[in-house]
């Protein structure tokens, strides 16, 4: 469970608040203008930013001060998510020891985990040698074998083809489904959001509001703010 | 468009430049003629070839190594005293050379503060001298490198818990290593090339071929070794432009903000490392800075040689200058078209040693009776030539992109010739231009080596006066005189960098 | 109106010499025509004499002189070149640029007596390690021991190739060393703190306390202690003997100002020009004196044996010496 508990964001003007929980093994979309702080939220999450006022605690551990990798939380960015120079199998057993020290174990597990995604045969090639939705696999492997229960999606997939990424979306269903993850996923589709959260936390003017169940999100039976961000 | 043919500015630019490179190369050859001699490589020019080669190659490894850990250093540590300490290592790369080896003779000359720690006349000293200029100029590109990183990789790494070695190896080194061969030719390249360095703390066992080439005409004059002599610096030179790239002459790096890029304090061990390179590089370019500005404070005392010295070297500098720039301009637009030769002349300046124009120049003019005047229009000849190759370097980029994005609809306006240039071209371009014409000024007021080549009695400029100042011991004549060319040097350079002009 | 008529004619008056006052131009070396060289004191006494203007140029040293000369030819500005010594006459000689001084060589005084027809010498005076007693109380007392010497203890030297004194160090080395000279150089190169293009500069470096030697002349103590009062520096008697400079003035033949410059070739060896030298060049006057040399030239090393090229031997070697110079001590 994730609890933003009066958490503050503010920098050089910019403003977000939340105060809410996260039910454990939930699958939330994050939706709301671009600008509004989508991204900020995930990154308050992850540690990437301080936060001015407030907490953030994941499972009843305050988490101020804890180093992005000491948190429970995996993170996918829109871009950059592999290092250029190494090839796919590498990128991915990173993801279980910084050093690169590896047991027998430890590299069936990232052979295990490029299986899973799909990219077996691709393993000793460089993400400049691989098309943009292999690139955002890697990272879903990486994220398989680090074992953390939070997944935190930040618009990986907007720059996929349609079909493209509807195979994306339910790859990174299976896999939610799968390792009982608690998953946030920011996009600015609410097509993607219907078709695999159960709940959205809508954000817009300096807040987060609390996650409302799919269903009721969509149902127009919203206030101005959504519907004008829905366009209904 | 994709035939548009050279202007009459750039063929004159162009004839401009061929006739002064050959007006300089055409004397030397005949007299090497006339004089006999033979051209060839015997034991001296060997010996002052691999000088060169050593010297350069250490300044250069010395400058990287040292550059590496610290710029990692500067970008782990969020401070205040970051953006001070950027500032400060720019300030080398605007000081005149004379300077430079003025306040090194301050701190290490056997009189000076730090006295008795190394023999500065050699080797020790040159590199000292090379490794103060270098040193920063690597530590700034490779920060705004590790600057460049993609957010998404440091955090990304954050989240994966690399740091220490694994990020240096997974991370900043792979981001660095490509640079560092563009770097390093760069700095190789203005090490082989020095001069001023070489030819004050240099000497007969510490010769570098810019110097041994000067040497051999103005104290064997023996034409022939010269000759040898330029021909290997013309070789090298030109392999070394090769090497580095244009796009090296300059620092057009993405400029990235700084806050966010690091998640996770250094341990205790990296941290005292860390505290050592930058104590290092502040220590490296700070101290001479301080030492200047201490002892110059005390000595400055505007003389009216010191006015008269002001006066021709801004003279000499506003024309040279102005010439640079007319030159650069007229090339500048024909390099979004053309390639080959319109690359190549420009960088003449820089492939042909100065010390070869200047003497075939000298011999040419030799029976006019033109006096200062005379050497004075040779030295803004020449100190455009130098600064050339910077100043096309400033200015192509900004025509180009320029050109890009408004060249068609000033065609359809029927946008031409002065017109255009007035109401679109300058407007859009005068940052750069402005950027371009404040290098080229500052190169020109703090060059020694025109002076000390093509100068005559009579002719006296801040360099050169400095230069004679420290030649005879008068150190606090010299003190002051080389606090004024470093005030002036530096505030054009950071007039040069500011964010008007960037923008 | 007669005011003003007069004011013109004022004018006019004290513009007319100026315009039709000659200059004659002469080629020195730097110091001296320092303000406290001979330079201005000798200008000042000729232009007594002469209704003429003189103009000094000043190279950085002796042997510079002689490249300036072989690069300017027949057009060089020079009427008078004045600081080439004997070791480069011969060398200057073939420029064919000097014409026969035609002076009276008689009452000269230099070692050996003059028959050269182009050259006139001015003074002379014998090479010498001058040291600093305050950082080095026993001086090497032969070449051999500054050869073999401590080299954390360092001299400074000219560059043979701008400088006369540097060229007179390296035919001293040449003389004593022989065939042997280019390993001679090798174990004297750690010893060498700079080698610079001039003698000012070294002199320079010297009394600022970066080397406790540096390579000069003889007669180099008796300006410290006739102007500073001090005894502090001295010039190292060598057992092998001292090499000699004898400096000379030629006068050039394409001059169109000959005539003026053969009468000052003819004035330096009067005590208008001789009388400046020992206290502004401290070195010893080619020729009479009206005063007697001052009382320090009495206690000066007197070198056991002269040692002198013939202007022939030098310059038929001079480049090989060079070029065996550079390659002992370059790196």
């Amino acid at each position: 469970m994730i609890r933003l508990a009066q958490t503050v964001y503010d920098s050089e003007g910019f403003r977000l608040a939340a105060d809410f929980e996260i039910a454990r093994h939930s699958f939330s979309a994050v939706l709301g203008p671009s600008g509004a702080g989508k991204s900020t939220l995930l990154s308050l999450i992850a540690g990437f930013l301080p936060l001015t006022l407030g907490h953030v605690i994941i499972d009843g551990v305050e988490t101020d001060g804890v180093p992005p990798a000491a948190r429970p939380v995996s993170m996918i960015f829109q871009d950059h998510n592999a290092f250029a120079h190494l090839d796919s199998w590498t990128n991915v057993a990173l993801g279980i020891s910084p050093s690169l020290d590896l047991a027998e174990n430890d590299r069936a597990a990232v052979d295990e985990a490029l299986a899973r995604v799909g990219l077996s045969a691709l393993a000793r090639k460089r993400p400049g040698e691989m098309s943009g939705g292999e690139v955002q696999r890697i990272a879903l492997a990486r994220a398989l074998v680090r074992q953390k229960p939070i997944l935190l999606l930040d618009e990986p997939f907007a720059a996929l083809d349609p079909g493209l990424r509807q195979q994306m979306l339910a790859l990174v269903n299976e896999l939610h489904q799968e390792r009982r993850l608690t998953t946030l996923m920011v996009t600015h589709e609410p097509k993607d959001a219907r078709a695999v959260a159960d709940q959205v936390i809508f954000i817009d003017g300096g807040e987060a509001r609390p996650p409302a169940p799919t269903g009721r999100f969509f149902s127009g039976k919203q206030d101005k703010a959504v519907s004008r961000y829905l366009g209904t | 468009m994709a035939t548009e043919t050279a202007t009459p500015a750039y063929r004159t630019a162009t004839a401009f430049i061929l006739i002064a490179v050959a007006a300089g190369l055409g004397p030397l050859l005949l007299f090497a003629i006339t004089q006999g001699g033979r051209i060839g490589l015997d034991a001296y020019v060997w010996r002052v070839l691999s000088f060169t080669l050593l010297q350069a190659s250490l300044s250069t490894v010395i400058s990287v190594a040292l550059a590496l850990p610290t710029a990692r250093a500067l970008v782990r540590h969020r401070s205040r005293a970051r953006p001070i300490l950027l500032s400060i290592l720019a300030v080398p790369q605007s000081l005149p050379a004379i300077v430079v080896v003025l306040m090194l003779v301050t701190l290490f000359g056997a009189s000076g503060l730090m006295g008795g720690l190394l023999n500065l006349y050699g080797l020790a000293g040159i590199l000292l001298a090379h490794v103060y200029f270098n040193m920063p100029l690597a530590l700034r590109v490779f920060t705004q490198t590790l600057q460049g990183i993609p957010p998404e990789n440091r955090r990304l790494a954050a989240q994966l818990g690399l740091h220490g070695w694994s990020l240096w190896r997974m991370v900043e080194w792979p981001a660095l290593r490509p640079v560092i061969p563009r770097i390093a030719a760069l700095i190789f390249l203005l090490c082989a090339g020095s001069f001023v360095v070489v030819l004050t703390l240099g000497g007969p066992a510490a010769t570098t071929l810019e110097v041994a080439i000067y040497q051999s005409l103005r104290m064997d004059f023996d034409v022939a070794r010269a000759l040898t002599l330029s021909l290997l610096q013309v070789t090298l030179c030109a392999v070394l432009v090769a090497l580095a790239g244009r796009s090296a002459w300059t620092e057009q790096l993405p400029r990235r903000r700084m806050d966010g890029d690091t998640y996770e304090a250094p341990g205790r061990a990296e941290r005292i490392f860390n505290a050592l390179c930058i104590l290092m590089a502040a220590l490296l370019v700070g101290g001479p800075l301080l030492a200047l500005l201490v002892e110059g404070i005390r000595h400055i005392s505007p003389g009216l040689l010191m006015l008269q010295a002001l006066m021709t070297s801004t003279a000499i500098a506003a024309l040279s200058t102005t010439l640079a720039l007319a030159l650069a301009w007229p090339i500048a637009w024909r390099q979004r078209r053309a390639r080959g030769l319109t690359t190549v002349t420009p960088l003449l300046g820089l492939i042909v040693p100065p010390a070869v124009l200047a003497m075939g120049w000298f011999i040419l003019v030799r029976g006019l009776d033109g006096g200062a005047l005379l050497a004075a229009v040779l030295i803004v000849i020449l100190n455009g030539l130098m600064a050339l190759p910077f100043a096309v370097n400033i200015v192509a980029p900004a025509v180009a992109s320029w050109s890009e994005r408004q060249e068609r609809l000033c065609a359809q306006l029927g946008l031409s010739g002065w017109p255009r240039f007035r109401i679109a071209e300058f407007p859009a371009l005068r940052g750069p231009l402005a950027q371009a014409g404040l290098y080229a000024f500052s190169l020109s007021l703090g060059d020694l080596s025109a002076v000390t080549l093509l100068g005559s009695q009579g002719l006296v400029t801040l360099p050169s006066l400095l230069h004679a100042q420290m030649g005879h011991y008068r150190s606090d004549d010299a003190m002051g005189t080389g606090l004024l060319l470093a005030i002036l040097c530096l505030g054009l350079g950071a007039l040069a960098n500011s964010k008007r002009l960037a923008s | 109106m007669k005011k003003l008529l007069a004011t013109f004619a004022c004018l006019a008056a004290l513009a007319a010499p100026a315009a039709a006052q000659t200059t004659l131009t002469i080629y020195t070396y730097e110091s001296f025509v320092s303000e406290w060289g001979p330079g201005p004191a000798i200008k000042a006494n000729f232009e007594k004499v002469c209704a003429c203007t003189v103009e000094w140029v000043a190279v950085t040293d002796g042997v510079a002189m002689l490249n300036r000369l072989k690069i300017e030819g027949t057009a060089t500005k020079a009427d008078i070149v004045l600081g080439l010594d004997t070791n480069i006459t011969e060398e200057a000689r073939e420029l064919k640029l000097f014409a026969p001084h035609g002076a009276d060589t008689s009452k000269l005084k230099v070692p050996g007596g003059w028959s050269d027809a182009d050259f006139l010498p001015y003074d002379y005076g014998h090479f010498a390690v001058v040291y600093d007693t305050e950082k080095m109380p026993v001086p090497p007392k032969s070449l051999d021991e500054l050869v073999n010497g401590d080299p954390a203890q360092k001299i400074i030297l000219e560059d043979p190739r701008s400088s006369t004194p540097g060229l007179g160090f390296l035919l001293w080395m040449k003389a004593v060393y022989g065939d042997k000279t280019a390993d001679a150089w090798k174990k004297l190169k750690p010893r060498i703190l700079t080698t610079t293009p001039g003698w000012s500069e070294a002199y320079g470096l010297f009394t600022k306390g970066e080397a406790p030697m540096v390579f000069s002349y003889v007669t180099s103590p008796a300006y410290h202690i006739e102007a500073d009062k001090t005894e502090r520096y001295q010039a190292a008697s060598f057992t092998e003997g001292h090499y000699l400079q004898i400096e000379v003035a030629g006068a050039i033949a394409a001059s169109p100002e000959l005539d003026l410059a053969r009468s000052f070739l003819a004035f330096m060896l009067t005590p208008g020009f001789q009388d400046t030298i020992p206290t502004t060049n401290w070195m010893i006057p080619a020729a009479e004196t009206a005063a007697p040399l001052p009382a320090a030239f009495g206690r000066l090393v007197t070198p056991s044996k002269t040692l002198l090229f013939t202007p022939t031997e030098v310059n038929t070697n001079r480049r090989a010496w060079i070029d065996e110079w550079l390659n002992a001590v370059g790196n």
